[in-house]
């Protein structure tokens, strides 16, 4: 693996100051910095081939639609998905499980049926599905945790039944970290023959993805978590379910015939793909694919995990830091409270000494009020980031203590 | 004071320091001085919800001023809160409507009332001016 000064040296905002203080950089959990080589594939399409994916006869049409095209096998192998036709680009992780339930509502979902989920969601894997309900008569069901933050098998078990028509479940909580227990929850749900839906948006970063090992039905993340542009994210779907979903939008190149009277869809990924594409950020995400690949990403694993234990008796040693989420499989992302000292104080007087966390509920409000807490504040940590930085967390801290004491 | 005069005081005030923490540490110094609102008035009714920080604010008018009470859960929420009502409690709705917060964005804390911050702290100066709004439309 590369040395770390060389990593931080590749992502030219790490080098920057705010306040006039070297930036530390915690927030990775909300979005990712990105490297130089992502920046000059985006800068490079702009220059040099834009045209747009699809339509053109003419060269530079030709040139971006095959990188656009590279960019889906790019993402296709990154994951192992078995085609690249279940590789479909979307905005990022909200526009495919809007899209999802949108179609799934549409195709299976009748009144009194039931959709899973866990505590631990974000909002934009909760949201959609109760629109979706609201829309068909349906229901969500829920799945505890524990007091460590970690779901309750044997109550999934529980819930799933007759009435369960999807499970939809995060990877790893945005909140407190956790990693769920994917392949007993898809094993579980494919033994009733119930499909499975992973929200990737805080694991696909952090290790790897095998989908044709982990066999979920759909799998959804955001480019800009993973070091690559925004506006840009994958839905990926078993071949088998995306050709009988119906579109979740329609317009331009997803149809293959149209009249006023009919129209027949294109098909598979371009049935789901309508309108202009962000073609620049699908090239961009795919040199962000090729740049973790470069690392490793078991290396990657290896040393945010470093990081988390480093943070973990960092903060731990700190009497009055209270830890959310205390789960042995976690994400390199900790969770916590200073007690008696209101996470936004504490977020702001960390923001002046140049450190980025995320304070608030962190679009989990369900998971916050399982612990009866209105907000943490999140240091989320990735492979660029140093224990040196920790520790200036840690002091960043003591000073906020004696602020607020 | 005018409305003006008090604004011009906060900025003075806190241009005697340069460094951010000092600020902060006034701001929290400020917090601690906010006048306590009724414990009745921490209910629902007053409360105006950020995703970051509460805020509670209580209008009492008397027929030619409001006084306004306020409290939030976060300190620095709380000392903003207090410079808000340093300037705008005891004045009449005309005077709260009319006004400029120009203090706020002097003394380096524009991002506090960003939209985007939802601190609760936007919505409270909003709802200082309803208030006037709505007694001035009653007095009418």
């Amino acid at each position: 693996m590369k040395d770390i000064s060389e990593i931080r040296a590749d992502f030219p905002i790490l080098g920057r100051k705010v306040y006039g203080k070297p930036l530390v950089y915690f927030d990775n959990g909300a979005t990712t910095q990105k490297p130089q080589c992502v920046l000059d594939a985006v800068d490079e399409v702009y220059r040099t081939y834009n045209g747009n994916i699809h339509r053109g006869v003419h060269y530079l049409s030709d040139m971006s639609s095959e990188a656009y095209e590279n960019a889906r096998e790019n993402v296709r192998s990154f994951l192992n998905a078995e085609k690249r036709e279940e590789v479909i680009f979307t905005s990022g992780t909200t526009g495919s499980i809007n899209g999802i339930a949108f179609s799934f509502g549409e195709r299976y979902i009748n009144s009194g049926d039931e959709i899973i989920l866990t505590c631990l969601e974000h909002h934009a894997n909760i949201v959609p599905w109760q629109m979706m309900c609201e829309r068909k008569g349906a229901s969500l069901k829920v799945i505890p945790v524990n007091d460590n933050g970690e779901i309750i098998l044997e109550e999934y078990y529980k819930l799933l039944s007759v009435r369960t028509k999807l499970v939809s479940v995060t990877q790893a909580s945005n909140a407190l970290g956790t990693v769920l227990p994917l392949k007993e929850i898809i094993s579980a749900a494919h033994s009733q023959n119930v499909p499975v839906l992973i929200d990737g948006a805080q694991g696909i970063q952090h290790g790897i993805v095998d989908l044709q090992t982990m066999d979920c039905d759909f799998y959804v993340f955001s480019g800009h978590k993973i070091y690559g542009p925004n506006g840009i994210g994958i839905l990926y779907g078993k071949e088998k379910w995306l050709t009988e979903l119906p579109p979740f939008q329609g317009g331009g190149d997803m149809v293959d015939k149209v009249t006023f009277e009919k129209i027949t869809y294109n098909e598979l990924p371009f049935k789901f793909e309508a309108g202009t594409m962000n073609y620049p950020a699908a090239i961009g995400l795919a040199s962000a694919l090729d740049y973790v690949s470069s690392i490793g990403r078991e290396d990657i694993a290896k040393r945010e995990k470093e990081l988390l234990a480093y943070a973990n008796e960092r903060l731990s040693a700190i009497k009055e830091v209270i830890i959310f989420g205390k789960s042995d499989k976690k994400i390199s992302t900790i969770s916590f409270h200073i007690k008696d000292i209101h996470q936004y104080d504490t977020g702001m007087i960390l923001d002046k000494m140049g450190i980025a966390v995320r304070t608030g509920t962190h679009c989990a409000q369900p998971i916050m009020d399982r612990y009866g807490i209105d907000g943490t504040v999140r240091a989320s940590m990735c492979f660029y980031n140093t224990k040196e930085e920790i520790d200036i967390l840690a002091e960043g801290i003591e000073k906020v203590k004696s602020m607020f004491a | 004071m005018t409305i003006k005069e008090v604004q011009d005081n906060i900025i003075e005030e806190f241009s005697l320091f340069d460094d951010w923490m000092d600020k902060y540490n006034l701001l929290i110094d400020l917090g601690k001085e906010l006048p306590v609102i009724d414990p009745k008035f921490k209910v629902k009714d007053f409360l105006i919800e950020g995703c970051q920080s509460k805020v509670w604010l209580h209008p009492d008018y008397d027929g030619k001023q409001i006084t306004f009470t306020a409290d939030s859960d976060a300190i620095i929420t709380r000392g903003i809160v207090a410079l808000l009502i340093k300037v705008l409690s005891n004045r009449s709705p005309d005077e709260i409507i009319a006004t400029d917060l120009y203090f706020i964005d002097k003394i380096g804390l524009r991002q506090n009332l960003s939209p985007t911050r939802s601190n609760g702290l936007l919505s409270m100066v909003r709802q200082m001016k309803l208030y006037a709004m709505a007694y001035n439309a009653k007095n009418k």
